[in-house]
């Protein structure tokens, strides 16, 4: 059944059991959150196929740990927004802070504003999309998954890289350790339509954006790659 | 043609100048021999164990026993019990153990699949926890584990809701003792398919796992990211904070502060899967110094005993566990003992670890994945020849000696649970041991440092 739930009198505890509780595996059910005001770990650890929408800001790990939800933020979200999401869909209407998407194993996380830096930190299979800019060390570590920026990349992108895709429309600022340019060939063209469309994010084209990945130099230890490590 | 005199004349010239060798203090055999490996391999030296070097520890401190002013207990006949609750500060759900001793997270990776079997096995037949490690939890061990502690590393390879909903408690793990403030390593040879799979990364690379978490940066934010997991395990779970052994007083301030319910703390000779062998060695202080400054930190937030203290760096037998709990642990945790409990290092295997230039006893180079064991390896063929029933007896046993020995001491202070041992009960050998643990040298009242002297 949906419902409001308004946290200038509620508190996150009971809101994370309610929602929780308001999951079944085949009902669509949808909730409105109220007067987030910064609060910490809301919707976290959601496991069924609710739609929650916040309308406010959120502080630290909002959508931590998602399962299946549909998780929307309606202002900027504090560091670490959807860390570590298994599946389902998170999006941010305004900026989020660092971390976003760390480590995130599964589903979609979609940054409509500009994203601080270490966005999609040790990702590991999820798609991140950000309308705006990403800061600096951005896709540090990632593991797999996709990252698509359509405004520009701090430094470092892709520091110490592993086999995660990047593509940036706008400028690089520069690029970390081990990570380089690649040739933007058809398959990643589509692989950046569909994140678009899913995304909602219009006015990009894919042709317009570049790739990075890793040089896989640093795989395997080599000495004359001293300078590197 | 040389006779029979002149080539003994040539031997005893021979020994004559043998026996005149002078070996160098500052370039002893073993640090030539590091010398010319580096300049062959031109990479730092990468092992397992924990430090080598000696350092002051629990066999620097002595029980005093009782006598005329303490009542000791009967042997076998007056009850000493051995035990413990963890997490008893916000978890709805504490950790009830029978013993005062647990297994300590080691990583499936590092280790075989059976040989994680063998741990739950072990542990949970004498009434103990495990723990998983940096590579995620497999189903083999949470099967076999009665009481599963399940880490969150900086890694967070293969990390996730369902697992940690799972487990029986949480540790969260900063550093540990081998290598404060370094990540993981695991080499190539040992990243299998199965490996990369849990850890989502390409086979066969070098895998450095990272050594700060991705999403918290000090303890202001690490107490919040300990309200998310609260949070998603509905407040159930016990939450630990696991750091080496580094600036421990205030590291263990900072714990409490960041909401631990028990803090882990491993000391420098605390082991390690792989790491390099100059952190393993210059990193770190010892477990019984730091055992010291997590008390008095705990004691100072008036919070001992109500956060409680897990300490491993070094636990090998009953003394260093009653002699920890004596000094305020609440528990201790064994790492590479619980391997050669196992069969780790086994004399059975001396002929394979001859061939890798190695002996029983002095192998370390967990990092190969070749251990003729059995125990530290991916090689399905080297892993088949460790059988995970037989090893969880064996550890199961060295458990219940570790048990035994330490109500031994305990009674023989009149103590009726090991948790009643206490810093009076002990003396130190060394002047260093007592300025560390903070008890008299033996036959003294002396504690440098203290009382202005
Ligand atoms: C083979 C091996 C693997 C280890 N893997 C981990 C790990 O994944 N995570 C961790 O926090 N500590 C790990 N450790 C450290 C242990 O948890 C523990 O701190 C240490 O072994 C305790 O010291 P002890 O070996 O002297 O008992 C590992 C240790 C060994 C020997």
């Amino acid at each position: 059944m949906d419902f409001n739930y308004d946290l200038a009198v509620g508190t996150t505890r009971e809101l994370n059991q309610k929602l929780n509780a308001a999951g079944t595996e085949d009902a669509d059910v949808s909730v409105r959150v109220l007067n987030p005001k910064g609060a910490h770990a809301l919707a976290v650890g959601m496991t069924s196929n609710v739609s929650v929408d916040i309308e406010g800001h959120v502080g630290y790990y909002c959508a931590g740990m998602n399962q299946k939800a549909h998780i929307t933020v309606l202002g900027n979200a504090g560091p670490a927004v959807a860390e570590n999401m298994m599946s389902g869909r998170v999006v941010v209407s305004g900026n989020v802070s660092h971390y976003a998407g760390a480590s995130a194993h599964g589903g979609l996380l979609v940054v409509q504003g500009d994203s601080s830096s270490r966005c999609g930190i040790s990702l590991k299979g999820a798609n991140i999309v950000v309308r705006g800019s990403v800061g600096h060390m951005s896709a540090f570590m990632a593991q797999s998954g996709s990252m698509v920026v359509c405004g520009d990349a701090g430094d470092a992108l892709g520091d110490s890289l592993y086999e995660a895709r990047l593509y940036v429309r706008g400028s690089v600022a520069s690029l970390g350790t081990d990570c380089i340019e690649k040739t933007l060939r058809e398959e990643h063209k589509r692989e950046i339509d569909a994140l678009l469309e899913s995304s909602g994010v219009t006015g990009a084209d894919a042709s317009e954006f570049r790739r990075f990945g890793s040089a896989r130099n640093l795989y395997n230890f080599d000495v004359d790659n001293a300078d590197a490590y | 043609m040389p006779t029979k005199k002149n080539s003994d004349d040539k031997l005893s010239r021979q020994h004559e100048l043998r026996s005149r060798l002078r070996e160098s203090a500052t370039y002893p055999r073993e640090v030539i021999a590091e010398i010319q490996r580096a300049a062959e391999t031109g990479i730092y030296d990468i092992r397992g164990w924990g430090a080598k070097r000696k350092v002051p520890n629990f066999d620097d401190l002595l029980f005093l026993g009782a006598s005329m002013s303490r009542y000791p207990l009967e042997g076998y006949r007056e009850k000493c019990t051995t035990s413990v609750t963890l997490g008893t500060r916000f978890a709805s759900k504490p950790i009830e153990l029978k013993i005062p001793i647990t297994v300590a997270g080691m990583s499936f990776g590092a280790l075989s699949g059976p040989a994680k079997e063998a741990l739950g096995r072990g542990a949970s037949a004498a009434g103990t926890s495990t723990t998983t490690g940096d590579g995620g939890m497999t189903p083999e061990e949470r099967e076999n584990s009665d009481i599963l502690v399940y880490q969150l590393l900086p890694s967070r390879y293969g990390m996730n809701p369902d697992d940690l909903r799972r487990a029986d408690a949480i540790e969260v793990v900063v550093g540990q003792g081998a290598k404060p403030g370094g990540g993981g390593m695991l080499l190539g040879q040992k990243i299998s398919e199965r490996v990369a799979g849990m850890r989502d990364l390409p086979e066969g690379i070098d895998q450095r796992s990272a050594c700060r978490h991705p999403d918290w940066t000090g303890p202001d934010d690490l107490a919040i990211k300990i309200q998310e997991l609260r949070e998603i395990t509905n407040w159930e779970k016990p939450i630990y904070i696991k750091i080496g052994a580094a600036r421990t007083y205030y590291d263990t301030a900072l714990a409490v502060k960041a909401g631990a319910d028990v803090v882990v703390l491993d000391g420098m000779q605390g082991g390690t899967a792989a790491t390099q062998d100059v952190f393993i060695e210059h990193v770190g202080i010892p477990t019984l110094p730091a055992l010291r400054q997590a008390v008095e930190a705990l004691q100072e937030l008036d919070m001992h005993r109500k956060v409680q203290l897990v300490v491993s760096g070094g636990i090998r037998s009953g003394a260093d566990v009653a002699k920890a709990l004596a000094m305020g642990a609440d528990a201790v945790s064994v790492g590479v003992a619980a391997l050669i409990a196992l069969g780790d290092n086994s004399p059975q295997f001396e002929s394979d670890y001859n061939e890798l230039g190695s002996s029983a006893g002095f192998y370390d180079d967990w990092h190969e994945g070749l251990d003729p064991s059995g125990i530290s390896t991916q090689d399905e063929e080297l892993a088949a020849r460790f059988d995970p029933v037989l090893g969880g007896r064996r550890l199961a046993n060295y458990l219940n000696v570790l048990t035994l020995e330490t109500q031994t001491l305990a009674r023989a202070n009149g103590k009726s649970h090991v948790h009643n041992l206490e810093p009076e009960d002990l003396v130190a050998l060394t002047i260093e041991a007592s300025a560390m643990a903070g008890v008299p040298l033996a036959g003294t009242d002396w504690i440098p440092g203290k009382n202005n002297f």
